[in-house]
């Protein structure tokens, strides 16, 4: 229990950190080639403002990454001594686009003034590739444990192994794909939300609101987009881990026309769900494109086979919910920029956007919670019970104190730094157009 | 294929020695800088690793990568035994990364460097100590799955005479390495005399320290000096390593700049060598005394044929990237001061 702990923990905090360090450099990419075109100073500000939280979350994410890449094994030695050769080949590759980006990202941040400009900019998208192609095959590793292909498992043993059928793995497109927009989502509501703030302040408001327009977009039109992945990743559940599925939507009866259950309190002894607004065959219709399709429940699956039902339910709902809202302030924000320019310097306006900035990442550690609790008492579906993977070192708990006390103080630190650079806007960018760069 | 993905784990491990050695070599030696030249020696060190000091921990991720793909018994025997000090290990990167980059990225400069500076160079000491007691440990025949009391299992399989002092040749061979680094680095003779200065003080700890190995190795029935003394190649790398060595100071006093790095980054060549030849292919020696072995503990074969393309391919794109990155930033004026700092 101490080393799922200190996984999900680990996890949690890297997959913050990872998205910010993957998304974030498209974001400075606009505003740099917007500041190669129009020459306009403070689209350079901007961009060099950016590249400043990217360098400490590219740090922050690439330790944590570090720090996973060995927590694999000090955590989880049986899984990785049969799993690591089948699922092992994005790893590989993941470890070369990660590389690619470091590299880039030395050109990029030590590069102002010493390259042709675009080169320069270049350096810049190879860095928001390469991350994002990290990000994608760190997935098809995730999605392995989900729907396990590329090997044949006789008598316990893992025989015929094939780790580039296993990298893809039916699973793999879905999750990527959902885990992508939401990264985007998720940054850009970020991101959008802080500079939200400061122009809410008054604080350098051409500044911020240039800034606050190139992440909102970003954000609102991956909003848009998440039901979309969102369908396909349902589906894809469905299909194959049909306990996962049903947990989430707490659905415990296998019957046609099987309802859509939203909101409600689980309750798993009697086998319903109390409070829930219930529209029948809706279900079945997400699922199967029809409504008369039962859907299976947890009825017709065996107890030890079953995940948490609450957690899953609950934290399928709030990443839904949240996705909702980030929806709506999405079609808000397309409004806005049509027809009603006046509502971006609008208190109330701002004040939703603020408001939002955690919510995109509150989203994405729920979708985690999802898919990881949804795929319990398995690590690798129908395969390895988690129990069996899990180090026989004893004491575990000293070591999952350790790293939280290591994150906790991580974020604190990192917070506190994002603070110092936002306060310092005014002290570095804020005077007159300065010589090409502002020292 | 197999013999393509064991090169690049011994490249990569020796890159890692020595790229990522010079970079915590650069803290230690900040350590033992008297503080009213401490500042300078920073700027220095700044200047001269902050565009590659990322990629130069990369090493390590692409090692414990191909040991996890292609040699899953091993990494797992390793996590599991060696769990601890892996742990402490890992406390220093994440201490070490993120106060590099905090010193540098940190908006306002006030007291906080301060305590940036000290988890740095403090952790920059810890991550090469473990890493080396890591390494001995491997060899060092204490590792031993059969025990059965925590002790045995977990403390005893690292903390032995024998690794601990593989730990500090580790730390003063990085020590060793950033001096050379930095001796090209200097602005003036003043920053130059300073930096030859602490490269002896360096050259002298890991001789010593390498000497406690040798005692330490004896006193714990492990067969190093048959190991290196034992064969041929042993002999001769050590030979080369030591007349490279007299060849370095001689260079060093006729004011070379690059050619003394590339003969340190050649002698750890060879220390790398001797140690890992004689056993070769086993990688890790159990209490039993039996082996986990490269050729035998490995990954089914598709999968090491897999990796050996991915590592192929991957390394076309990242060679030359890497090369032009350093290169560019040593061919221009290293008096930039970067950027970021505002």
């Amino acid at each position: 229990m101490a080393a799922r702990s200190q996984m999900a923990l680990s996890l949690g905090f890297h997959i913050i950190f990872s998205c910010i360090g993957m998304v974030m450099p498209f974001f400075m990419a606009v505003s740099h080639f917007l500041w190669l075109r129009t020459g306009e100073q403070v689209y350079q500000n901007v961009t060099k403002a950016w590249s400043k939280g990217v360098a400490i979350f590219f740090a922050t994410g690439a330790v944590s990454g570090t720090v996973l890449s060995f927590e694999l094994g000090l955590l989880w030695p049986t899984f990785m001594k049969h799993a690591g050769p089948i699922f092992g080949m994005p790893f590989s590759l993941e470890g070369t686009a990660f590389f690619i980006e470091a590299i880039a990202l030395g050109f990029f941040l030590y590069g102002w003034n010493r390259f042709n400009r675009w080169f320069h900019w270049v350096t810049g998208v190879v860095v928001g590739i390469s991350g994002l192609a990290s990000g994608i095959l760190v997935v098809a590793a995730n999605s392995w444990m989900n729907s396990p292909t590329g090997f044949d498992f006789v008598n316990g043993q893992y025989t015929n192994i094939d780790p580039i059928k296993a990298m893809f793995n039916p699973a793999w497109f879905s999750q990527a794909l959902h885990m992508c927009i939401a990264a985007f989502a998720a940054t850009g509501f970020a991101v959008a939300g802080v500079h939200a703030l400061m122009i809410f302040r008054k604080r350098n408001v051409d500044f911020h609101l240039r800034s606050f327009k190139i992440a909102a977009i970003f954000g609102v039109l991956a909003a848009l987009l998440q039901p979309l992945s969102g369908d396909i990743s349902a589906k894809m559940v469905a299909k194959r881990q049909p306990a996962k599925l049903a947990a989430m939507e707490a659905h415990f009866k296998t019957e046609p026309y099987s309802p859509l259950i939203i909101g409600g309190i689980p309750d798993v002894k009697n086998q319903k769900v109390n409070y829930a607004i219930e529209l029948p065959g809706m279900l079945s219709f997400l699922v199967y494109d029809n409504f008369k399709t039962p859907v299976k429940g947890l009825d017709q699956i065996s107890k030890q086979d079953q995940p948490p039902i609450a957690v899953t339910h609950y934290a399928f709902q709030l990443m839904v919910a949240l996705g909702m809202a980030m929806m709506a302030l999405g079609v808000l924000y397309l409004i806005a920029i049509w027809k009603k320019r006046l509502w971006l310097t609008a208190g109330w306006f701002l004040k939703l956007f603020i408001l939002a900035t955690p919510i995109g990442f509150i989203a994405v550690e729920a979708g985690w919670t999802v898919t990881e609790v949804g795929r319990q008492p398995w690590i690798i579906q129908g395969v390895m019970l988690t129990a069996d993977a899990v180090t026989p070192m004893p004491g575990i708990h000293y070591s999952f104190y350790l790293f939280t006390a290591v994150y906790v103080s991580l974020s604190i630190a990192v917070i506190f730094l994002l603070y110092r650079q936002i306060k310092m806007v005014p002290v570095i960018y804020d005077v007159k157009p300065k010589p090409v760069h502002a020292k | 294929m197999i013999y393509v993905v064991i090169i690049f784990l011994w490249v990569s491990l020796l890159l890692y020695l020595v790229m990522g050695g010079a970079d915590f070599g650069a803290g230690i030696i900040e350590l033992f800088t008297s503080t009213p030249n401490k500042s300078r020696t920073r700027r220095i060190m700044y200047n001269a690793i902050g565009p590659i000091w990322e990629a130069n921990h990369m090493w390590l991720i692409i090692a414990i990568v191909i040991l996890f793909v292609g040699f899953p018994t091993i990494y797992a025997t390793m996590s599991t035994y060696l769990h601890i000090p892996l742990t402490i290990m890992l406390m220093g990167i994440i201490a070490r990364g993120t106060a590099l980059t905090f010193r540098n990225y940190d908006a306002v400069n006030d007291n906080m460097q301060k305590v940036y500076n000290k988890i740095f160079v403090y952790s920059s000491f810890i991550t090469p100590l473990f890493l080396g007691i890591i390494a001995g440990s491997t060899v060092s025949g204490r590792v031993d799955p059969q025990a059965n009391n925590f002790m045995d299992a977990y403390i005893f399989s690292w903390f032995n005479w024998f690794s601990v002092a593989i730990g500090f040749f580790t730390t003063s061979l990085c020590g060793f390495l950033a001096a050379i680094y930095l001796i090209g680095e200097a602005r003036d003779d003043a920053e130059r005399r300073s930096f030859i200065r602490k490269a002896r003080i360096m050259n002298v700890a890991a001789v010593v320290s390498g000497a406690v190995v040798f005692v330490a190795s004896i006193k714990e029935n492990i067969p190093l000096v048959q190991w290196v003394f034992g064969n041929f190649i042993g002999i001769a790398a050590v030979g080369l390593a030591t007349l490279s060595l007299i060849l370095l100071w001689y260079l060093i006093s006729k004011g070379k700049r690059y050619i003394i790095r590339v003969l340190a980054g050649f002698q750890m060549t060879m220390i790398l060598l001797t140690t890992t030849y004689k056993h070769y292919p086993n990688i890790v020696i159990l209490r039993n005394g039996t082996y986990l072995s490269l050729l035998v503990h490995r990954g089914a074969d598709k999968t090491i044929q897999a990796l050996g393309i991915a590592l192929l391919a991957g390394s076309l794109f990242i060679l030359p990237a890497l090369f032009y990155l350093v290169w560019s930033f040593q061919k221009k004026d290293p008096n930039h001061s970067a950027d970021l700092h505002q």
